[in-house]
């Protein structure tokens, strides 16, 4: 019995269906690889003369060359990277599992509604606009007289603000699939909502919960603009709250622009690491199981 | 109890306050992005490195940029979501979707990078709405697909069973029994790969470009309204009311775009139960 199209074609109609459909998906799933062969092949310069080993060896990076050589070091950024990302969701997590858990268990439904539809349009709203706020009212308020405010305090802000919609959201839609019955048989025993959240959704719906954060740790990897606007961009180690700094996608976005040759290929090598960063991420959330219902729920607007 | 009714009230205060956030970004959007709006702001072309003038020019070359992205995406994730779907359990359709989900992972900067090597520099485009709007349509593949995958699969078997036993042929099948209950739901895949490719800046700067003429055509370099609220903010001096004014501009039109998926899905639902 034939139960699907492009299985067993009838018509020479169906045979060129059942091309269009297979090449179609093929160029769609080599998009990745050819993704990865042109940010290799651009990185191949960098990636023979000083090779890989010195982007996380070389103490600093001064890409071009005046005269006492280049450096390539990239640590401090990739450790920029990596505080900016651990600052924004060390905000963001409790807020959003918060939010979240009141939106499914605990708000009552015409207020759940509303708060819902509010958290999606701070999904809707783009990096850069964020960044723009950032730059305007949070900076000025954080550096007071003294600092210019932009700096690891204010980029974890800005970030923070682009992973709660994400983090709140697929909190919900993991909460909202628990089945009925258990928090029927709950509230038989007696349970109220909160001890109801506590002690049968949330432990129900940990790895959902789980893979909406990992979710969010991999957009805030890769976020660029939200950052790039607020973190004051200066190569430094993460140190103090305002002290200035740059992550890795800051430096590709601010030097792409005028970088030539060998510069241009250490640009592309940054990218790299970056790419290795969110593969990581992937395998890890590859790891707490089905990533079925988050990537939409998490996309902001899809709505149920 | 007591322990039961703190934690309701923690809850309570940190969905005010979610809620109170957004209330104080959107007004602060409106009460600084609203004066320098006009019917003049929304034609005309920036003068003075966008501290004078409008967004005319910028609002077309966005228009053409995802013109260009989901023109070149629409077929592609079509096609791609039907057999995903239709083709649910093959080894080749669960390789398809995992390479999409490493698709959907990679950072937008890095499909930036991708852009430039492939379109600008090695297919020889330069700078142009073409090369900004084609990096795009990779970056939105996967949520297209993904989005129009879901609806086709929620077509229920029995219309393909009902199809197969009338010996339908698979082409008939496929636009004349599954795409129209699932039509609505691919609109919100659409619609929200809209979205992403009018909120992208990242991609787009060493793509697009930088140039605020109108574009004559589609190898014109064009800076995104996007890229251009980025760039008053960092790069131009006193011009932040504008930039605001640019990014309310921006919102509004996600705003509505956000709300026709909402429609939409609504109207799916609405079709699938009946």
């Amino acid at each position: 019995m034939r139960t699907s199209l492009a299985i067993a074609p009838r018509t020479r109609q169906d045979r060129a269906l059942g091309v269009v459909l297979r090449s179609s998906a093929l160029l769609a799933a080599s998009l990745i690889f050819l993704v990865l062969l042109f940010v290799v092949f651009e990185a191949r310069g960098a990636l023979a003369t000083p090779g890989f080993g010195a982007f996380f060896t070389d103490p600093s990076w001064h890409p071009v060359d005046d005269g006492t050589g280049s450096e390539y070091g990239v640590l401090p950024m990739l450790a920029a990277t990596l505080a900016t990302t651990f600052g924004a969701l060390l905000i963001a997590t409790p807020l959003g599992i918060g939010a979240g858990v009141f939106n499914a268990l605990v708000a009552p439904a015409p207020f759940a509604l509303l708060h819902r539809s509010l958290v999606e349009i701070l999904a809707g709203i783009p990096s850069v606009v964020y960044g723009l706020w950032g730059l305007v009212v949070l900076v000025p308020w954080i550096g007071g007289v003294s600092h210019s405010g932009q700096g690891l305090l204010a980029a974890s802000i800005v970030l923070s603000l682009m992973l709660l919609p994400t983090i709140t959201l697929s909190t919900e839609a993991a909460l909202l699939a628990v089945p009925k019955e258990q928090l029927q048989a709950a509230a038989a025993l007696g349970l109220g909502p909160i001890a109801r959240a506590r002690l049968v959704a949330v432990p129900a719906a940990r790895r959902g919960i789980v893979a909406g954060l990992v979710l969010a740790t991999g957009r805030a990897v890769g976020e660029t603009m939200a950052v790039l606007m607020v973190a004051g961009n200066v190569v430094a180690w993460p140190r103090g709250l305002r002290d200035p700094l740059r992550t890795l996608t800051g430096n590709i976005a601010l030097e792409m622009g005028y970088a030539t040759e060998s510069h241009r290929s250490a640009l592309f090598v940054v990218g790299l690491v970056l790419m290795l960063c969110v593969a990581l991420l992937v395998i890890l959330a590859g790891l707490f199981g089905s990533g079925k219902n988050h990537s939409v729920s998490a996309s902001g607007s899809a709505g149920r | 109890m007591r322990r039961e009714s703190g934690l309701k009230a923690l809850l309570w205060a940190i969905s005010m306050g979610v809620c109170a956030l957004l209330v104080w970004i959107v007004a602060d959007l409106v009460s600084r992005g609203t004066g320098p709006i006009s019917l003049e702001f929304l034609m005309a072309a920036p003068r003075d490195a966008g501290r004078a003038g409008g967004i005319g020019s910028l609002l077309v070359s966005t228009f053409w940029i995802v013109a260009v992205a989901t023109g070149v995406a629409l077929p592609i994730g079509f096609f791609s979501a039907v057999l995903l779907a239709e083709d649910t359990h093959s080894r080749m359709s669960r390789a398809v979707r995992s390479c999409l989900d490493m698709l959907n992972a990679v950072p937008s900067i890095v499909f930036g990078l991708f852009g430039n090597a492939l379109f600008c520099v090695a297919l020889g485009m330069g700078y142009s709405i073409l090369s900004g709007g084609l990096t795009l349509s990779c970056m939105i593949l996967p949520i297209l697909i993904r989005t129009m995958e879901q609806s086709l699969r929620a077509v229920p078997k029995e219309q393909r069973f009902a199809a197969s036993a009338l010996g339908l042929s698979d082409v008939t099948t496929l636009f004349r029994v599954l795409l129209p209950p699932a039509s609505s739901g691919m609109a919100v895949g659409l619609i929200l790969g809209v979205g992403r490719a009018l909120s992208e800046t990242a991609a787009l700067i060493f793509t697009a470009g930088y140039v605020t003429r109108f574009p004559d055509n589609l190898l014109d370099s064009g800076r995104s309204l996007s890229v251009h609220i980025f760039d008053l903010a960092m790069n131009v001096p006193g011009a932040d009311e504008r930039a605001y004014a640019s990014a309310l501009v921006l919102v509004v039109i996600l705003f509505v775009i956000n709300s026709c998926v909402r429609l939409a899905a609504r109207h799916f639902q609405a079709r699938l139960a009946t």
